[in-house]
């Protein structure tokens, strides 16, 4: 991930520096009673770092922390070089005969380089840049890279969803397909906003990421990355899809359906699975193999006019019910003046008795609350228990066997179109983009939780 | 006083060399498993397994480059080549951090405890915050593609027999994943190793010699052992070398992992640079020159259509052919010796072998033979219009692996005439060393974001320094004047594996000091020698009959029988085998009647013999009473029961 700002030194650890008129990446000494340390000041790092320690990356490449209380002689001895070292020139080539595919970046580093002078980790962002670390890359596709913004996805607002629609249009009119390389944690929620933004498409659009950052030998990014150019310049379809790690080996890349793929491990390589849908198909051996009958994707069509509707009202919450939940909560999103509220509701879709009251009241504000589950796999089904039916009776609407996230998404992007509560339910209720199946298959839990 | 194991002279070429001359300069690093309960970054067992793994993974390890567009060749080449990494692994004991699936826990405190505790020994000084460093290693011994490595002390030195090597600095790094096997493409590995954490004690390059090098890493592996918290058995210890000498460059020899064959690795590697450089002058006394060695590879496999020579032939079979490179000005060189049983041409077949999928390689220098005929290389020579003094280089393999072979062998040959390349070795069992990657640039380091600096405060240093053990020369003093153990024997105890054992024992039983130590030492060896599995016998049973010895249960020269005993019923208890053997003590008196009886019995030879049959008789009453009686008493009560005889 990149860095938003140089990391710094503070309190002592500055004042120290600052009197000798040291900077990062100037060369020093530093005397302590037994010993005398010579090398660079590299930054600080951001976790867990207090500030009494001064780190030197020695000519070993070791780093040591020296404590501000043992120097007893700083002295610089070379200020460090401004700016980044320059790149290697790569001789860009554009192939004939090669499809275009265009690869926008959002923040996720994709793709980076080490400084080991200094240990930072620079994103690698043009084309040749990309060249240049993912080299087989050249041999897929020419591309054609622009960085939108460098934001944690994390940090990412609806606003930048808007701004990835629009370029991604944009990117649709010359390249065989676009990529967006895209931090994981909410990947799948731009997933969903572009399904919705950017209907009737004529090519595919790729969401592709990394669990293990770009810096290292044992890096996913690269055969995500590659999967993703591979599925843009040669899948049949015109889809927006993730394609991540299908397993923990580096073999295959799966291509998930955008509204229905969800983030489901903190930590591993194959943390996307798809859900309550089958996985559209795979990228493995340079190739893709479609894994769904032909009828279940629009195809690619390069003539196909594409509909952009890139807005998104923000004023939407998702809110997890809990046992001892009262009304407050959702009061309070009322008094706030929200235009939507997502319940991820217990089993089947319940909420408890104590927000009765509350959502009542969003009705009769004509807010739309829309009902999903917490359980994350299967449908939500309000007429079999009491609480259920007394929520539909209130006007909540059941999302089917819509995702949490993609209930949200979808909302925020109806309600950009209107604020009608009955025009809301019924676009809600209706499956535009493949958000909602009729029909819940065994093999797509079973399937999913393979391991 | 700590001597080092001798080193074996069994060639004596070796014996000649003048390290002084040569200007050599040798540095190691030594390594250790740690003795935590956990591993360095994760809270798995430190446990190596042997039963079938549960599943594995593949990954491919991808070169990252630098700033500066530098790629490591070796691993560039290597993911080229489509070099695939299988990991084997076990449910129960490696988790998602051993995969490289899940970011690093907190660097693991026992372990940092442990390594601070050997820099205080070796007067090394901690450093007020460690950082933890990703060291790059794309062979796939590591999933992540790096190993996490920390300095935790700068500085010190130990006192090898009076000379004093400096240490450099002192380190804690995860142990490497088990190579288990390498089947084409795919290297296959166990992650059970992976993540155990290793003492690294890295000294200057200050000696000179082997026996220098040798002793410095058993003085180094003494301080790690008296700590008690290092790991022990083979595989647990490694030592890298360094070795350098004048006008020549580093060469380090990874992972040796005996060390009886320090010495000697440093022996040879020394020889192999100084005939390296004897070779890079022979070569430019001939004139050779470095542009006229070119990397042309010839396809020579219609002169060999007809070859007796079996590699050929089955090369030929396979639809691939036999390809030569020429030597300008070789000629005789390619077979001279630079270690025992290598020479320059083995050094070209280890280019040839780890740069072009090749077996092996032919040098004209040993042709005719190997079933390759007068006539074949006659024909090669005037097929490629080599002179006299020209050697041969023939590979017979495919064409892209006989191509990439026979130009890292030029490639090689031209570094001949600079002198000696900068290499990574690896040992070979008889202290001889092959190529196995060039020597990265300088090590490639960067921060590991993911773990915490560790700060070392005062109060921790002080803890660790308060529970210091004592040091090898400290014991031997203490062993030597307190305990009154000979030089000899008081050496070996410090050097035993069961000097824990034998201080528990003498904590206990100090007037028992001698007994112990040659029980411990001398007998044990006796009886492994009968392959008697004395280390099958629990420590606590040990412990036991040192106690009952001390409360004269029986007599010390039983002990060997007990141990016999024990041995072979290891669940057993040493009270059982007292019983078992009838091994109680016999009553003076009763001793007495049993030598009067034998004396008696024999009283012809004594009235023959007088005092001389104090001998022989002494043995029929040890074989009586052997176990039960004290020797020196029955030698005394013999001595005056003869006497009475004589005079009766």
């Amino acid at each position: 991930m990149p860095t938003d700002e140089p990391a710094g030194y503070l309190g002592e650890a500055q004042k120290t520096l600052d009197k000798a008129k040291v900077k990062v990446g100037d060369r020093i000494s530093i005397q302590t009673a037994d010993n005398t340390f010579e090398g660079i000041v590299i930054p600080r790092a951001e976790i867990g770092a207090d500030d009494k320690h001064i780190v030197l990356k020695l000519d070993s490449g070791y780093n040591v922390g020296i404590h501000v209380d043992n120097i007893q002689k700083l002295k610089k001895l070379k200020a460090g070089k401004k700016g980044q070292p320059e790149l290697p020139a790569v001789a860009r080539k554009i192939k004939k005969g090669v499809p275009w595919v265009s690869i926008l970046s959002t923040g996720g580093t994709i793709a980076s380089r080490v400084d080991y002078h200094t240990g930072a980790v620079n994103p690698a962002l043009t084309a040749d840049d990309l060249y240049t670390v993912v080299p087989e890359l050249g041999d897929i596709a020419n591309i054609r890279a622009e960085v939108l913004f460098s934001v944690f996805s994390e940090n990412l607002q609806p606003s930048h969803w808007t701004t990835i629609a629009k370029q991604t249009a944009k990117h649709l009119e010359e390249s065989e397909g676009v990529v967006i390389a895209h931090g994981t944690d909410t990947m799948g929620y731009t997933a969903a906003a572009l399904s919705f933004a950017l209907q009737n498409l004529p090519r595919p659009v790729i969401l592709t990421g990394s669990q293990r950052s770009s810096d290292r030998p044992s890096t996913d990014a690269a055969l995500n990355l590659t999967g993703a150019v591979i599925a843009a310049s040669q899948a049949p379809f015109a889809e927006v899809v993730i394609a991540m790690h299908r397993l923990p080996d580096d073999t295959s890349i799966s291509l998930h359906p955008g509204t229905q793929v969800r983030k489901c491990h903190t930590s591993r390589r194959d943390a996307f699975l798809t859900i309550n849908a089958d996985i559209l198909g795979e990228v493995k051996d340079d190739k893709v193999h479609m894994l769904v009958d032909s009828a279940a994707y629009h195809h690619r069509d390069p003539k196909r006019e594409l509909s952009l509707q890139p807005k998104f009202d923000s004023k939407v919450a998702l809110i997890k019910t809990t046992p001892g939940m009262t009304g407050e909560l959702i009061d309070s999103i009322i008094d706030r003046e929200y235009h939507g509220i997502v319940l991820e509701g217990t089993g089947l879709g319940h909420a408890p008795e104590t927000l009765m009251n509350a959502i009542e009241r969003a009705q009769e504000e004509q807010i739309p609350v829309v009902m999903t589950s917490q359980c994350i796999w299967g449908r939500v089904q309000m007429r079999v228990y009491r609480t259920g039916v007394e929520l539909v009776q209130q006007g909540v609407i059941p999302a089917e066997d819509m995702l949490a996230e993609t209930a949200y998404v979808k909302l925020m992007w109806v309600l950009a179109q209107t604020r009608n509560l009955s025009e809301v339910r019924l676009r809600m209720l209706e499956n535009l983009v493949g958000e909602i199946t009729d029909c819940s298959k065994r093999s797509q839990y079973e399937e999913m939780t393979r391991q | 006083m700590l001597e080092a194991q001798p080193i074996r002279r069994d060639d004596q070429a070796m014996t000649q060399i003048d390290y002084e001359k040569a200007g050599a300069l040798i540095g190691i690093e030594v390594h250790q498993q740690l003795n935590t309960k956990t591993k360095l970054f994760c809270n798995c067992p430190t446990e190596i397994r042997e039963d079938d793994p549960h599943f594995t993974f593949l990954r491919r390890l991808r070169p990252t480059q630098s700033e500066l567009g530098e790629v490591d060749p070796a691993a560039l080449f290597e993911f080229q080549k489509g070099r695939v990494h299988i990991y084997q692994n076990y449910d129960d004991s490696i988790c998602l951090v051993e995969q490289d699936e899940e970011p690093p826990h907190l660097l693991d405190e026992e372990a940092v405890n442990h390594a601070l505790e050997i820099s205080l020994l070796m007067k090394s000084q901690p450093v007020d915050e460690i950082q933890v460093m990703r060291k790059l290693v794309i062979d796939g011994s590591n999933t992540t593609g790096f190993q996490r490595s920390v300095v935790v002390a700068f500085g010190g030195e130990i006192d090898v027999n009076g000379f004093k090597v400096p240490i450099q600095t002192i380190g804690v790094e995860e142990d490497a994943a088990r190579k288990i096997q390498e089947k084409g493409t795919k290297t296959y590995w166990r992650l059970d190793r992976l993540g155990i954490p290793l003492i690294e004690v890295a000294t200057a390059p200050v000696m000179k010699t082997p026996e220098q090098v040798q002793a410095t890493a058993l003085r180094i592996g003494q301080i790690f052992r008296v700590t008690g918290k290092v790991k022990r058995g083979l595989g647990t210890i490694r030592q890298d070398i360094n070795v350098s000498v004048k006008g020549g460059a580093i060469i380090e020899i990874k992972g040796v992992q005996q060390l009886n064959l320090i010495g000697q690795v440093v022996q040879y590697e020394v020889q192999r640079q100084v005939e390296l450089l004897k070779l890079r002058d022979e070569l430019k006394n001939r004139g050779v020159r470095s542009g006229q060695i070119k990397q042309v590879v010839h396809d020579v496999s219609k002169l060999f259509q007809k070859s007796t020579s079996k590699v050929i032939k089955a090369s030929l079979k396979r639809k691939e052919g036999v390809y030569a490179l020429v030597l300008p000005g070789f000629a005789g060189l390619v077979g001279k010796e630079v270690q025992p049983g290598r020479r320059v041409g083995s050094e070209f077949a280890d280019y040839a072998k780890f740069w072009g999928d090749v077996q092996g390689l032919f040098h004209t220098d040993e042709l005719p033979n190997y079933g390759i005929i007068a006539d074949e290389v006659n024909k090669l020579r005037r097929h490629l219009k080599a002179q006299d003094a020209d050697a041969i280089i023939i590979v017979a393999a495919s064409k892209s692996a006989s191509t990439d072979a026979l130009k890292a062998v030029a490639l090689r040959a031209q570094q001949a005439l600079k002198g000696i390349p900068a290499e990574t070795r690896g040992p070979l069992a008889d202290g001889t060393t092959r190529y196995s990657r060039p020597r990265p640039g300088a090590a490639r380091m960067y921060p590991e974001t993911d773990v915490a600096p560790i700060t070392v405060t005062k109060k921790r240093l002080k803890r660790i320094r308060q529970g210091l053990p004592e040091l090898p020369e400290e014991k031997l003093q203490k062993f030597h004047e307190e305990y009154h153990l000979s030089d000899e024997l008081a050496n070996i105890m410090i050097r035993s594996l069961r000097i824990d054992l034998f201080e528990d024992i003498i904590k206990k039983h100090p007037k028992l000091a001698v007994t112990a130590a040659s029980t411990l030492e001398t007998s044990w060896r006796n009886l492994e020698r009968e392959e008697i599995k004395v280390d099958d016998i629990p420590e606590e049973q040990v412990l036991l009959l040192f106690d009952r010895l001390a409360e004269e249960k029986f007599a010390k020269e039983a002990i060997e029988d007990l141990l016999t005993w024990l041995a072979q019923h290891p669940t057993q208890t040493v009270d059982k085998a007292i019983q078992d053997l009838g091994l109680g003590v016999i009553s003076k008196d009763e001793l007495k009647s049993i030598i009067e009886q034998i004396v008696e019995a024999n009283a012809v030879m004594v009235a023959e013999r007088g005092d001389r049959a104090i001998g022989p008789l002494m043995g029929l009453v040890m074989k009586e009473v052997r176990g039960r009686a004290d020797g020196k008493l029955v030698s005394e009560l013999l001595r005056s029961a003869v006497k009475a005889q004589q005079q009766s």
